[in-house]
């Protein structure tokens, strides 16, 4: 409790003019760096606003959400162009992703933000985890999934040596870590790309690029189904939901532009170190009852 | 893969190529209500003091669909910026709805009634959802 008090004194009294200034500048810096580093800016909006503004983690949320949501359809013209996408298995998980965004919306208001905050340090260190490895497709071998078969998930998609076939195995598993995905965006304001590539990419088997594609689809619709929740509650508090809309849709917009390759290594490792710092920061915080 | 198949494939394609165009439109457009609803709101407030670390919850003015409307009608700042934010929210939902009319044409039923399912639970938490 004495923790709590001296948390409060240490926030810095600022206008409301020079907060939307600081976080507009913060939120362009975790647009530009997500969409250089393909880990999405979301994941490092909501510890942004609460460790180093001091902003409630219900506030966080709402905003954090609407810049998911302002990125995902920012870029799908980009995406689609590209020619990955699988719509049928979008929107078949989507019912997934939906009921879980809608469970985790109803289940936030009983978990106690401290929770909440150690559940972001769980995810924030998976995210880093899961940025040091190399992404290997593992082409499905063996007869065809009923379910896949069944729902027609099979498609093609681009390669320099023509449209190459796949097949998807494990659905239910899928659908299942989906539901997960859904809530877990509901309860942390994220857009949970990392465990939407983790149900198609790992466990569906479907290729890398049709998983990123189609997962920023499905980003954009699993967070407008706890948005709305959220701004029936009171959580989306207009004079920072502005900043960081603005800033994260005009960071990831310029980082797409100037998205080029291997270049991005390096900014990877850093911004791993960062997600990394955030993770231990909210843990300690949220073990503490400081958030 | 034969030859109907494949334009099928590009003529699903194209559509998809409209819909993020249209998608991106949205999304500026949303962008530019909050903008200005965000410069009017620091013109008239930006000196007062900025504090969000105790969660009070937003009035219904703010958070519900008639409050902002209403407000934004009036030209409140707070409540233009609240406009944009559903602008914002709705382009993912206008994306399933197109979705829904693609696989219509197609005359997929089953893909019909999955989107219709995922459609139908968006509607609730922008409309009904207080959780």
């Amino acid at each position: 409790m004495h923790g709590h008090i001296a948390s409060h004194a240490r926030a810095i009294i600022v206008t409301v003019l020079t907060l939307a200034l600081l976080v507009a500048g913060g939120s362009f810096c975790a647009g530009l760096l997500g969409a250089l580093t393909g880990l999405g800016g979301g994941i490092i909006v909501v510890p942004m606003l609460t460790l180093l503004f001091h902003v409630d983690l219900r506030y966080a949320i709402g905003a954090s959400l609407v810049s998911v949501i302002a990125t995902s359809s920012g870029a799908a013209a980009a995406y689609v162009r590209e020619g990955y996408t699988n719509v049928r298995i979008g929107i078949f998980l989507e019912v997934a992703t939906t009921i879980g965004a809608l469970i985790g919306a109803a289940l936030s208001g009983l978990i106690p933000t401290s929770a909440l905050s150690v559940l972001f340090g769980v995810v924030l260190l998976y995210t880093a985890y899961r940025s040091g490895k190399r992404h290997e497709d593992h082409p499905v071998e063996g007869p065809p999934d009923p379910w896949s078969t069944r729902l027609r998930l099979a498609s093609t998609y681009p390669t320099p040596n023509g449209l190459v076939a796949y097949d998807v195995v494990r659905v239910p598993a899928g659908f299942a870590i989906m539901f997960l995905a859904g809530c877990l965006s509901a309860l942390l304001g994220i857009g949970s790309g990392v465990v939407k590539v983790l149900a198609m990419d790992q466990t569906m088997r479907l290729p890398f690029k049709v998983s990123t594609t189609t997962s920023n689809f499905m980003i954009g619709v699993t967070a407008a189904a706890s948005a709305g929740v959220y701004l029936h509650r009171g959580y989306i508090e207009p004079t920072l939901a502005f900043p960081v809309m603005i800033g994260v849709l005009c960071g990831a917009l310029l980082g797409a532009r100037i998205l080029g390759g291997a270049r991005v290594l390096w900014l990877r490792r850093i911004f791993t170190v960062v997600i990394v710092v955030l993770a231990f920061e909210m843990l300690y915080k949220g073990a503490r009852g400081l958030l | 893969m034969n030859e109907s198949d494949q334009t099928h494939a590009r003529a699903d394609h194209d559509l998809e190529m409209v819909i993020g165009r249209l998608l991106q439109i949205g999304v500026l457009i949303a962008g530019a209500v909050v903008l200005a609803g965000g410069v009017a709101l620091l013109v008239h407030q930006g000196g007062a003091i900025a504090n969000f670390s105790v969660f009070a919850g937003e009035p219904p003015t703010l958070s519900t669909l008639t409050g902002v409307v209403s407000g934004a009608w009036h030209l409140h700042p707070a409540q233009v910026i609240q406009l944009g934010l559903i602008l914002l929210i709705a382009t993912p939902v206008a994306r399933v709805a197109f979705t829904l009319v693609a696989f219509w044409v197609q005359r997929d039923r089953f893909y019909v009634g999955v989107t219709a399912l995922v459609l139908a639970l968006l509607l609730y938490g922008l409309i009904w959802g207080r959780g």
